[in-house]
């Protein structure tokens, strides 16, 4: 049972899969009810499920994240939507100083089966604080789990797996990429949330990324396979924990590893794997790892954001650098 | 029940004795200081002597905890203590509203409700002691865990209470089916977003939610003053959450003004901010030296309304009790501490073995590496 849907159907898809499965799941969040969502993922499931299950909040994102963690401690699986990436910081402490340690501070007595989703990421000429890549101040948190899909398969099967999942999940949207269709099997989960996935083979280097960059690295490897490079790409999918595995396997099988990702440099998920890879195949390694991302300043005006982002050249170029080797 | 045709409905609330209160009421109070029962404009109490003198008893054992923990934290047998001294009213008074379907969520002072809700204090010890995280069953004892980061647990509270309206269990016909929400925070975390947001939801939502706040004048060094400039239970108005003040000393109108408030929520007919007028005799915690911001005077002052001595004072006099219940209760009281002062030091060494099971559901790959890495690393020095 196979049908073609923009990652925005297909979340939309999940949720209310989601909802039908368990009456226990309800939606919280700024405009998610009537409206559907300023990106309409929510669209018609309160209708479809009522004001009890799918609640407009009041404009207050850490008020919307600590009644969630409250209903999830009465045994509701709550999924909050925040309305966009640079607001998460009003719910930051809940979700940092509460949510994540519940299980943790209650010595497993408690849990929170929580889902917050965010649209992140740049590259839809937004206003400020509207582009933003926060992943590495959640993945730096033990007790979250951070995920990210990059395709309309993954949004739809991946968002009911993080409801399902009895820790809290930060859920990233990439929105660059919810009107883009894809196919989508409705009969089973293709892989497991925590799983990398392998989307091109390669033997010459491994590109790692997530979220809106697969796209875009998939197409430079497509690009550098012109000139005979045989690049391979690995969509991280989780970004804590880290599926090491296929990580691991990858880079010790091509040699090089370059990272890709929206999010400033310092200190993101790039320099995590990077570490990684240089403690587990320092001596497979033919080049030093390389990252690709956005520059070490706050996001700067739409009109600038295709020379502050990543894209396929400085991919392309980066995979030169690496060769060079 | 709140009336909606003016815009200050919300300071018009009916008392269950039909009598009409408004906001203006400045000070709920039904037993003095002296120990004088009064009756109230809008509140009386309900109870007979044998209450009152479960909540004297309640109130003695809570603050030879309270004393005892503070001296093993003098000690060096407790890595920090905050003190209730001078709380116990605020804390027995509510805790004694609680019914069989309701949850508290306390901050992290509520030490004398702690052990009405069945808390064993050596487990409340266990945090201060730092042997352990939050020991305690939440859902056995519907004492939700100690939050200190401040005012972060309002919105649980809240969050809760919509659960508990969820689950069907606010506004039955059946009273025994209705449950609620009772949250403390003190005078400081008024000025938290945190507490902020918990009354706008509660608010919107209408949910069965108790907001009590121990306003014991000082948020560590900082007076009431710097939180706010009007008496802290108007706030709540201005959220539309009808609001009161109560002498947070008297044991009897703090158990009045909570059964009321509770009784609206479980009704369905939502919150209640209660401001617990009352005072910090001790320290903010052990860490704290009050000689530094605050005048010897004031606390004198505030010793004159102590708020066992008042009802001591008041079950002497109508002879509901005598020396004899005293001293049978002071000995209770006496076997508390032994088994405190004996049980602290016999409390087991935590091993961080214990916690790396308890960051997620299923111990992920790199955190079972890191944990094995680490048993080999402790080890290798036993072989050597």
């Amino acid at each position: 049972m196979t049908q073609t849907m923009t990652m925005a159907k297909a979340l939309n898809a999940g949720l209310r899969r989601a909802l039908e499965a368990d009456p226990k799941v309800l939606l919280a969040g700024e405009d998610i009810g009537k409206l559907g969502g300023v990106f309409r993922i929510t669209e018609h499931l309160q209708r479809d499920f009522g004001e009890d299950r799918v609640v407009d909040s009041p404009l207050a994102e850490s008020g919307i994240v600590g009644t969630s963690l409250g209903l999830a401690l009465r045994g509701y699986r709550p999924v909050v939507e925040i309305q966009f990436d640079g607001f998460v910081w009003p719910a930051f402490d809940q979700i940092v100083s509460q949510v994540s340690r519940m299980r943790f501070r209650s010595l497993g007595r408690l849990s929170v089966p929580m889902v917050i989703r965010i649209p992140y990421g740049g590259a839809i000429g937004a206003i400020e604080h509207h582009s933003e890549s926060p992943e590495a101040y959640f993945a730096h948190t033990p007790g979250l789990v951070v995920v990210s899909p990059s395709t309309p398969l993954d949004a739809y099967w991946m968002i009911q797996q993080a409801i399902a999942s009895d820790d809290p999940v930060i859920f990233l949207e990439p929105k660059r990429r919810y009107h883009e269709k894809g196919e989508v099997d409705l009969s089973e989960p293709p892989l497991a949330m925590d799983a990398a996935r392998v989307v091109l083979q390669g033997t010459d280097a491994t590109i790692l990324t997530y979220g809106p960059m697969v796209k875009t690295c998939v197409e430079a490897a497509l690009a550098a396979s012109g000139e005979g490079r045989s690049i391979e790409v690995v969509d991280l999918r989780s970004l804590s924990p880290l599926d090491d595995a296929t990580i691991r396997a990858s880079v010790e099988k091509t040699g090089r590893a370059i990272v890709v990702h929206e999010a400033v440099r310092t200190g993101g998920l790039g320099a995590e794997v990077a570490a990684r890879l240089q403690e587990w195949c320092f001596y497979s390694l033919e080049a030093p790892v390389l990252r690709v991302t956005a520059y070490d300043m706050p996001y700067p005006p739409s009109r600038v954001e295709k020379n502050y982002l990543p894209d396929l050249d400085r991919i392309l170029d980066a995979v030169d650098r690496s060769m060079a080797h | 029940m709140t009336t909606t045709e003016n815009p200050d409905a919300s300071e018009t609330v009916v008392t269950p004795g039909g009598t009409t209160i408004v906001r203006s009421e400045e000070f709920i109070q039904l037993l003095t200081p002296e120990g004088e029962r009064v009756e109230g404009e809008s509140f009386s109490y309900a109870h007979d002597d044998a209450t009152i003198a479960a909540a004297l008893r309640h109130m003695i054992l809570g603050r030879r905890f309270d004393t005892e923990a503070t001296a093993l934290q003098r000690k060096g047998q407790l890595g920090l203590w905050p003190p209730s001294l001078g709380q116990e009213a605020a804390q027995v008074g509510s805790g004694a509203a609680v019914r069989d379907l309701d949850e508290v969520f306390p901050s992290y002072r509520e030490h004398s409700l702690a052990l009405m809700r069945g808390v064993d204090p050596l487990d409340m010890l266990k945090t201060f002691r730092g042997t352990s995280m939050v020991d305690w069953d939440s859902r056995a004892t519907r004492f939700h865990l100690y939050s200190f980061v401040i005012g972060t647990q309002a919105l649980h509270a809240t969050g809760y209470a919509m659960g508990l309206q969820r689950d069907g269990l606010v506004g039955n016909d059946d009273p025994d089916a209705n449950g609620a929400v009772l949250v403390y925070f003190g005078d400081g975390a008024t000025s938290q977003g945190d507490v902020n947001e918990a009354l706008v939801f509660a608010a919107s939502y209408q949910a069965p939610v108790v907001f009590f706040v121990q306003n014991n004048q000082w948020a560590i060094s900082e007076p009431i003053e710097l939180q706010s400039r009007i008496p802290l239970y108007r706030r709540a108005v201005g959220f539309g959450i009808p609001s009161l003040r109560v002498d947070g000393n008297d044991v009897l109108a703090v158990q009045a003004v909570t059964e009321w408030a509770l009784d609206r929520a479980r009704r369905g007919e939502g919150p209640t901010f209660i401001e617990a007028f009352t005072y910090r005799m001790g320290a903010h915690t052990t860490s704290d030296d009050p000689t530094k911001y605050r005048r010897r005077e004031e606390e004198a002052v505030w010793r004159t309304k102590d708020p066992i001595e008042r009802v001591r004072t008041h079950l002497l006099a109508t002879g509901a009790i005598d020396q004899a219940w005293l001293d049978q209760v002071d000995a209770e009281a006496d076997a508390l501490g032994v088994r405190i002062r004996e049980g602290v030091g016999q409390l087991p060494e935590p091993r961080l073995e214990d916690f790396w099971a308890l960051t997620y559901a299923k111990l992920p790959p790199a955190l079972a590496e890191q944990r094995d890495a680490y048993l080999a690393y402790e080890a290798s020095f036993e072989e050597a």
